[in-house]
């Protein structure tokens, strides 16, 4: 508004020097044509037109500060600043941008115009200056990609971090070596108790080496030859061994 | 004479095999699904009577037989009729397919626990799509939970058809699985009798330490009020009843011969009455204990979705009628709403479809059971706890030990009966036998690994064992009261315990638990023959959902 009311001033200027025909007249024509063509500028909906929405107070809670002219300024720098990084954009002011229909959700619509300020810069430059630097706008208000969007720019999401090697084959492989560890341990262990058995048997008297294995002795007589010539043995009677007391 | 039979180095040992084989993923899974369909609390009620009426006596006849005739399922049942060694060997091959397609829940969460060490955790966020302006578009449609388990888990074909290729990742946890399992069982009863103290234990403190978490957590007693309140209509509705039964068949793994192994390596004077008692109260207050944990779970969820809902219903109405951020919040919302509606009736109208009505109950409705309950609603929970990576490396953790639990049971059911046999074990040693059943299994296993694994993995899960273990237990005990002799049983436990028999066992085994399984029998075929195609569920990746 401040931009209008400037361009009207400098009209009201130049108008009154020279020109005498009908002043007043000329005068408010020309004032409500610089307002009406900036109003045609920002428009809801127009060409080249962005809305942005913030929720500030989602953000940031108890320390939301209030959205007035001061952040509108800032918000507008913060673009022209984009736009500044933008080849054949260097002259980019902060005059450029217009803001128009600011609510109360905050939510409002901006143009960025050309130095001429009669038409409105194209919508992909807008598009890409906002994008490579959405980092530097979303810190300038303490806001991220959630709480401050423009809606028709989608932002650019930050990737998940990816290790060169997935984390889980490094445990894997952690666990599964020691399983094949043990596993080794085990059957290692296991054929060594068995050679050490067999080695026994002969370096002891092979009688009495048969009468510890079995609990079946009765009268000095292994039950061994009695039970494997011929015969069925019936298993169902077989518990009936452990009833004798073991020598 | 052939060597002494290895036994337990104490019996303590013996029973907590006998728990860690019990307490079983189904306690965990299956239990708080059924709590919650058939009317809460009462459920309890047809559960409590199914266990003293069908699980008691069954458990204890399953472990006099074993202790009396020490051997596995095989010879045991050949030594009480030669005719019915048939038993033993439906025993031992169910007890195949058991473990065939059991390990692979084992190494989905052996999967799942190797990417709980990571920060976030991979499955609380989406996967950015190729131009990484948005998320992968699978992913947006289902959640992240549900996109990690179907696509980066099982990476699930739409069909059973399409079999796909074996996937690698899944394929490697397998084989440590199967690996873990057979470092376990690799000594027998010695090496066993060691890891059934941590299996049968850990799981414990691990339930106690959710416990806590659990009930402190935001929304946790609207589960646990929602699921327990008892709706006692359902008492009356025989699906509860026959749920109940086979609930607590299964529950304790009647039937596939491992209690029968366990068993044969007891002490022939080791008091089994006292110990089946023991065994099946502590499977059932730990279904119970499980299902606290689990509402209180699902309350947490449904209570954080129900306000993310509620979130996103503000944040749309805030967006299209530029009203002051913050201004609407959960409980002005239906008062802004019918202000706008009757404010602004023709934006209100466009914008009225995209309107969710956000409901507490209808995120507590959603019961889930099986796979989808662990790997799915729990991981959900847990990725909204904070240190969410300590909480799901205990959690897997846990369901690493009740799975490994149950596998030692259904290894040793199918090795006791081979070890046993002298043909088998006089060419080989016990290791090597260990070590071939574990790569057979394993090697079948892979078929699971494949893209269309999970399918095969429901259809195994739901028809692979459900009749024949109600016909074996059914001629189990057909077989020991009318065939061995009821009264040659009790004075063979008499002689052999000490103790005599009571009335109330011998009136369970002789009619009341066979006539109970012909009645649940017949009810499975029935269903069977009436639903005619029998069908599974697919994951449509297009729509994200299951058809």
């Amino acid at each position: 508004m401040a931009k209008a009311d400037l361009s009207a001033a400098w009209i009201f200027f130049f108008l009154t020097l020279p020109c005498v025909f009908h002043p007043e007249r000329m005068l408010w024509l020309l004032f409500f044509l610089v307002t009406a063509i900036h109003a045609e500028l920002c428009q809801p909906g127009a060409a080249n037109a962005f809305k942005v929405r913030l929720s500030i107070r989602t953000a940031l809670g108890n320390k939301a500060y209030a959205w007035d002219t001061s952040e509108e300024y800032l918000f507008k720098a913060m673009v022209a600043f984009s736009m500044r990084k933008v080849p054949n954009r260097e002259a980019t002011e902060i005059s450029h941008v217009l803001l128009c229909n600011v609510t109360q959700r905050v939510s409002f619509w901006f143009v960025v115009t050309d130095p001429s300020k009669n038409h409105t810069l194209p919508a992909v430059e807008v598009q890409t200056a906002i994008r490579m630097n959405k980092n530097r706008i979303n810190g300038a208000f303490f806001l991220n990609d959630q709480t401050l969007e423009f809606l028709k720019i989608p932002s650019t999401l930050a990737p998940p971090m990816d290790p060169s090697v997935p984390i889980w084959i490094i445990i894997f492989g952690v666990i599964f070596c020691i399983v094949i560890v043990a596993i080794t341990l085990l059957i290692l262990s296991g054929i060594r108790q068995r050679r050490r058995k067999n080695k026994e048997p002969s370096e002891v008297d092979d009688a009495e080496d048969k009468c510890e294995n079995m609990n079946t002795i009765e009268n000095g007589i292994p039950c061994d030859p009695l039970d494997m010539k011929g015969g069925h043995i019936n298993d169902a009677f077989m518990t009936e061994d452990e009833r004798l007391t073991p020598l | 004479m052939e060597k002494t039979r290895p036994l337990w180095a104490n019996p303590l040992q013996f029973v907590f095999a006998c728990i860690s084989y019990a307490v079983g993923l189904g306690n965990v899974w299956r239990f708080p699904y059924l709590c919650q369909m058939y009317g809460g609390g009462s459920f309890l009620v047809p559960y409590i009577i199914m266990l003293i009426v069908e699980g008691m006596p069954l458990l204890y006849l399953e472990l006099a037989v074993g202790q009396r005739m020490r051997q596995g399922s095989i010879g045991a049942w050949r030594t009480i009729s030669p005719y019915l060694s048939g038993v033993g060997i439906a025993s031992v091959v169910v007890s195949f397919f058991l473990s065939m397609y059991y390990n692979v829940i084992n190494a989905w969460a052996f999967w799942y626990l190797f990417h709980s060490f990571q920060d976030p955790l991979p499955w609380s966020v989406c996967p950015l799509n190729g131009n990484h302006t948005g998320y992968d578009e699978e992913c947006e449609k289902a959640s992240s939970t549900q996109y990690f388990w179907y696509r980066k888990t099982l990476n699930i074909s739409p069909s059973l058809q399409e079999n796909g290729g074996v996937q690698w990742e899944p394929a490697l946890c397998l084989l440590l699985a199967w690996l873990v399992v057979y470092l376990c069982i690799l000594r027998g009863t010695e090496s066993t009798g060691k890891v059934v103290y941590f299996t049968a234990s850990l799981p414990y403190c691990v339930l106690i330490i959710y416990l806590i978490r659990g009930l402190t957590l935001h929304g946790a007693t609207n589960g646990l009020m929602y699921m327990f309140t008892p709706k006692m209509e359902q008492l009356a509705n025989p699906k509860a009843w026959v749920n109940a039964a086979t609930q607590i068949f299964f529950s304790l793994g009647l039937g596939f011969g491992s209690l029968i192994a366990f068993a044969s390596y007891n002490e022939p004077s080791n008091n089994c009455q006292k110990h089946a008692i023991i065994v099946s109260l502590i499977n059932s207050f730990t279904s119970i204990f499980a299902s606290i944990v689990t509402f209180s779970i699902y309350g947490f969820k449904a209570t954080f979705n129900y306000e993310n809902c509620l979130k996103k219903v503000t944040l749309l109405l805030t967006n299209t009628f530029d009203l002051e951020d913050g201004f609407l919040t959960a409980s002005n919302l239906e008062q802004v709403k019918g202000y706008l509606a009757s404010a602004y009736p023709s934006k209100y109208s466009e914008v009225f479809p995209h309107i969710k009505n956000c409901s507490l109950e209808s995120e507590l409705d959603t019961a889930v059971q099986g796979t989808g309950l662990a790997f799915i609603v729990y991981t959900e929970a847990i990725k909204n706890m904070e240190v969410s990576q300590l909480w799901s490396v205990l959690y897997f953790f846990m369901l690493l030990m009740l799975g490994i639990g149950s596998m030692l049971g259904n290894t040793a059911a199918i090795l006791t009966p081979l070890t046993d046999s002298k043909i088998i074990s006089s060419h080989l040693p016990k290791e090597a036998i260990s070590g071939l059943v574990c790569l057979v299994n394993c090697a079948i296993g892979m078929v699971f690994t494949m893209e269309a694994g999970n399918y095969w993995f429901d259809i195994f899960n739901d028809y692979a064992a459900t009749l024949s273990l109600l016909l074996i237990v059914l001629v189990e005990t057909i077989a020991v009261c009318y065939v061995y002799g009821l009264r040659r049983f009790e004075s063979d436990l008499k002689a052999m315990t000490g103790r005599a028999v009571s009335w109330y066992w011998k009136v369970m085994w002789a009619g009341v638990s066979p006539l109970l399984i012909v009645s649940l029998f017949v009810f499975y075929l029935s269903d069977y023959i009436l639903t005619g195609t029998l069908k599974y569920q697919a994951w449509d990746a297009s729509q994200d959902d299951r058809l």
